[in-house]
Formats: structure tokens, C-alpha cells, sequence
């Protein structure tokens, strides 16, 4: 690769996602410092929830291979080559990671009620 | 063959054409694409008439509107639709639905790009206008050629584009009807077996690969649904081989041998009697009648009427089979017309080697809009196109060989030992049926 150029990629991921782009971008953005956020104000991670979530992840892998089987219109048997293997390999651990990452998050903020939403729907006593 | 200095273009070229075969796909890296323009506008007054609004023709009127200001861009078609068609395949596939590969042109045409909905009656290249149907001058000063090509059912007896199908003929390249009544003809003889006979024309055509494709794709189903034991599967070239690289024509002769399709070379379809469902093919020593359940017919291709009568085909002292056929005679490097040098030709229409396909529109009209521009601003390009085309073979359902080479039967791969060219990937098909679209109309608004 001589140089990279995003616009290119956006432009592509435009046409591919439609709307869906824009959320989706913003949802992963807002999780990454959701994220990091919890990471800072716990000082560290916390194994249980991170155990669960990492459960929930693996869902998440395989969820995201049967999004990319049925968006690309393929079966479960039609891998043929190694790129083939290291593209399903990269599928499913972005999947689960996010997966991960994500209920990782939203447990720690939601079980904490810590995030602005919880304060204002907690009841009050 | 003659080879070719490279380009600042060219240089550029193998970054930018994996942007366009795989951003998009899964996270992979994308790179920069080929900027006509340079960041600051020429200034120009100039008259740019594009005949054709097809892939090569959109993509044309985006580079230029990106680079030129004040130039009067005009483009001339007469169908209001876009079609999309390296998904003819994938509906014929009954993988996508018609609709897929349908979409408006008026989408497409940038800011300040007068869209002109007629028909071509007459390329005046020594008056330097276009005249249309309704009586219409388009004067200019550069002229861009982009009518695609025509498919003549008519040369072969017999043979009328509304008989797509009944009578168990097949054509996935009259548009996108006629791709989707391929898919009930094709799904239906799956369903019962049969004998299969597939071909292709003896003229240029468009995405020679798709032939090859669709036998394969009908193989594959056979073999779904049960039937492949008691049928048969033939495919006849019209020449010596299956593909005019030959290191790809090897592999697909060893692919079919081992999916037992029959080959039969040098056939070329004369004649179909559909009640009786015969065809009947030209042979080297005569003629011979195959009996069909299932054909997939692919009429002979030739410019349109309009360049044919113009004066801009080869002629026929210099290339009689592409004179024949109307093709333009454009130099292959720079894609400007040999005798009419404020002209180009690019897409389908170009009378180069190899490679009418989208990914060869990717790279031709860039190289004839950077001598466009450069002429506009004083200068000289020396951006050159060295042929390049790629075609993603799908070989079966959920599997394709991504094939790119040049005008040199050279294999270009765009991802040296990771994706192999010769190799039936899974890869390679979420290409297809995932990233190549997005980056087609990205293409078209000249933002790949």
C-alpha cells in the first residue's frame, strides 16, 4: 500500500451503508470513550464483568459471521484459501470485541448508574 | 505487443485499483484513487459534449466538473435509467433482485453538468458538433465518445431478444428484465436437468468473463439441486480458447474438466430454432446442430449505428474485424482518437484489446480526462492506461477467481500472496457481491 486515502474508504462505505453509516460511526466512537472513560474511573478492569461480557462476545463473533454470510449472499462452507480463513478470523474478532467492549461498557455504566441517562431514570427515594 | 513507458498516472495505479476492488470489504485498507485534477480548478470556457451516459460516460462528466471551472459540460443520452451491469450476473444468479441493478442517471450527473435526454443521430466530428433526434446541435471542443455497444440478436437467425426466457433461452446481457427471465429460464432447467450449452459471440464483447461465469453458476446449481447426474453441460468457444489470457485459459480448462463441462472450440452460433430447441453453430469444417434444454445465448457485439457511420471506426485496412464491427480507433495509451485529435474514446466503445468492463472504465477515463485537462490549461499529459481490467470469475456459488491483467495477458494482482488470482476464494466473492457496487457508484461520482 503506497498511501492510504480515507476519503476513498468513506466514500465507499457511503454508498454502502447509506444512513446506516453515520450511526453506526458514532456508536462505535461513543463506546470507545465510554470505554476508555470506565477504564479511567475504575482504575483497571473489572474480571467478572469483564468474564460476562467476553461470554456475550463470542455471540457477538458469530452474530457478526451471519451478518456477513447473508449480506454477501454466501453459504458456511464456501472458505477456499487462506485469505478466505484470515477474512472469517478478522470478522469474528472484530464481532466479539466489539460485542465485548460494548456490554462491558454499558454494564459498567448502567450497573454503576453512573451514566447521565440512569441518574435522571433512577427513582428517587 | 508493445509495451508502455510509464506514467506519473500509471505509477499510481496499483494503490488506487485495490481501493477500488476491495475498500469497502471488511475493514481492508483503501488507497488513494487517481485525481485527474489537480486540488485547484483550471479555469476554461470550453465545450465537453460526452455521448453516453453509461459507466464510462457518468464517471467522465465527474472527473471533468471536479477539475474544470467554468467549462459547459453536456451529456447525451437517451435512456433515463442506469443500469448497473456487472450485476446482470448476479440476478441471472438469483442472488439479487432486478432492482439492484437499476437505478436513475439524473442521480448521478454533477452540479453544472447540463444533462441532455436524446437520442445521437449524428457525430459531425469534422464540424466538431453532435446532432440529436430532435434536431439539436451540440457544438465542442472535445468530444467524448461513451456510447457502450449494441447487442445484435438479430444476426443470429432465429434469435429475437424477446425470446429470453421461453423456450429455455437464456441471455443475461440484454438488460435488467432480460437477466431476471435468464433466472427463472435457468433456475427452471436446474430444477429438471438436462442438457446445457452455453457459448459466446465471435465478435468484441463486453465482460468476456461472464460467459464463463454463468456456465459455472448453472453447473452449480445443477449440482444443488440434484440433477447434475443426468445432465449435461457444453460450453462452445468461439476460437481456440476460454479465455484470452492463456494462463487463465488453462485454469479454466482444468476447472471445467473436473466439473465435467464438455468444451467444443471454435463454435459460433449461426442459427436457434427455439420450438424445436435447436442451435445451430458455424464450425471450422461446416456447421453442426446441439440439441439444447437450457442456452444461454450471447449475441454478437458491435459499436452503434451512430459511430459506426461516423467517421471514427478503425479502418478497415488497419483492423478489418474492428472495422467491421465500428470499434474507434483511439490510441489504447491515451485513449485519443488516432485521427480526430480533440476526441476520445472510452468504455465499450474504445477499439482497444481486451477488456470492456467496469474496472477497465476505472482506468481509462481518468488517463482521457488528464489530457483533456491538460490541454485546457496549456499543458501535456502523460498519463497512459496499460490495459488493465479485472474480472472477479465466479466459479461457483459463493466462490470467484479474481482475475486482473493488462494488455500484455501480464496477471496484475492487486494483493500479491494474499489474494491469489488463479485461487476460487470466498474473498474474492464478498467482493463482488458486497464491495463492488458501492465502489462502482463511487466511481460514477467521481469520488473512487
Amino acid at each position: 500500500m503506497k498511501e492510504l486515502d480515507p476519503f476513498v474508504l468513506l466514500a465507499v462505505f457511503q454508498e454502502m451503508l447509506g444512513p446506516l453509516l453515520w450511526p453506526l460511526v458514532a456508536l462505535v466512537v461513543l463506546t470507545a470513550v465510554a470505554f476508555v472513560t470506565l477504564l479511567v474511573s475504575e482504575r483497571g478492569v473489572r474480571s467478572r464483568r469483564m468474564l460476562l461480557a467476553q461470554a456475550i462476545g463470542l455471540l457477538g463473533g458469530v452474530f457478526a459471521l451471519w451478518v456477513m454470510a447473508t449480506v454477501s449472499s454466501s453459504g458456511f462452507t464456501d472458505a477456499g484459501g487462506p485469505a478466505d480463513w484470515v477474512l472469517i478470523a478478522l470478522v469474528c474478532v472484530l464481532g466479539a470485541a466489539g460485542t465485548a467492549i460494548l456490554v462491558y461498557t454499558v454494564a459498567g455504566w448502567v450497573g454503576h448508574g453512573r451514566c447521565p441517562l440512569c441518574a435522571v431514570l433512577r427513582p428517587k427515594s | 505487443m508493445s509495451t508502455f513507458p510509464t506514467s506519473v498516472l500509471s505509477q499510481r495505479t496499483s494503490g488506487s485499483r485495490r481501493s477500488f476492488l476491495l475498500a469497502g470489504a471488511a475493514g481492508m485498507l483503501a488507497t488513494r484513487s487517481v485525481d485527474a485534477a489537480s486540488p485547484t480548478k483550471v479555469k476554461t470556457q470550453a465545450r465537453i459534449v460526452i455521448v453516453g451516459a453509461g459507466a464510462a460516460g457518468l464517471t467522465a462528466a465527474a472527473r471533468l466538473s471536479a477539475a474544470l471551472d467554468g467549462a459547459r459540460i453536456t451529456i447525451i443520452d437517451p435512456r433515463r435509467e442506469h443500469f448497473y451491469q456487472p450485476g446482470f450476473t448476479l440476478v441471472a444468479a438469483g442472488i439479487k433482485p432486478m432492482d439492484y441493478v437499476v437505478s436513475r442517471t439524473a442521480d448521478y450527473i454533477p452540479p453544472g453538468v447540463e444533462l441532455v435526454t436524446d437520442r445521437v443521430a449524428e457525430l459531425d466530428v469534422d464540424g466538431k458538433q453532435v446532432l440529436t433526434a430532435s434536431g439539436a446541435r451540440h457544438p465542442y471542443d472535445f468530444l467524448i465518445v461513451a456510447t457502450g455497444m449494441q447487442l445484435e440478436y438479430g444476426l443470429i437467425e432465429g434469435m429475437d431478444a424477446k425470446l429470453i426466457g421461453e423456450h429455455g433461452i437464456g441471455s443475461i446481457y440484454g438488460g435488467p428484465q432480460a437477466a431476471q427471465a435468464t433466472w427463472r429460464a435457468m433456475s427452471a432447467f436446474a430444477d429438471r436437468g438436462g442438457r446445457g450449452v452455453f457459448l459466446r459471440p465471435a465478435t468484441e464483447m463486453k465482460c468476456a468473463g461472464a460467459p464463463l461465469k454463468y456456465t459455472f453458476i448453472s453447473e452449480d446449481y445443477l449440482t444443488r439441486r440434484g440433477t447434475r447426474s443426468k445432465s449435461e453441460v457444453i460450453y462452445n468457444s468461439n476460437n481456440k480458447a476460454l479465455f484470452s489470457v492463456p494462463i487463465v485459459h488453462e485454469k479454466v480448462r482444468m476447472l471445467f474438466q473436473a466439473r465435467g463441462i464438455a468444451v467444443n472450440y471454435e463454435r459460433v452460433l449461426k442459427a436457434i430454432d427455439p420450438g424445436r430447441r435447436i442451435a445451430t453453430f458455424s464450425t471450422a469444417s461446416g456447421v453442426e446442430e446441439q440439441g439444447y434444454d437450457f442456452i444461454h445465448v450471447i449475441p454478437p457485439m458491435r459499436a452503434p449505428e451512430v459511430v459506426r457511420k461516423s467517421p471514427l471506426p478503425w479502418p478497415a485496412d488497419k483492423n478489418k474485424a474492428w472495422s467491421d464491427e465500428g470499434w474507434m480507433e483511439v490510441d489504447r495509451a491515451t485513449l485519443r482518437h488516432v485521427r480526430y485529435a480533440n476526441v476520445f474514446g472510452v468504455g465499450d466503445i474504445a477499439g482497444v484489446p481486451k477488456g470492456k468492463t467496469a474496472a477497465s472504465v476505472k482506468w481509462q477515463v481518468p488517463v482521457a480526462v488528464d489530457h483533456i485537462v491538460a490541454e485546457l490549461a496549456g499543458g501535456k499529459s502523460n498519463a497512459l492506461y496499460n490495459g488493465y481490467t479485472s474480472c472477479p470469475l465466479i466459479t461457483r456459488l459463493g466462490q470467484a477467481m479474481l482475475i486482473e491483467f493488462d494488455y500484455q495477458n501480464n496477471l496484475t494482482p492487486s494483493f500479491p500472496g494474499v489474494i491469489a488470482p488463479l485461487e476460487e476464494l470466498w474473498v474474492s466473492w464478498v467482493m463482488k457481491t458486497m464491495a463492488l457496487k458501492p465502489t462502482y457508484i463511487s466511481m460514477l461520482r467521481g469520488r473512487a
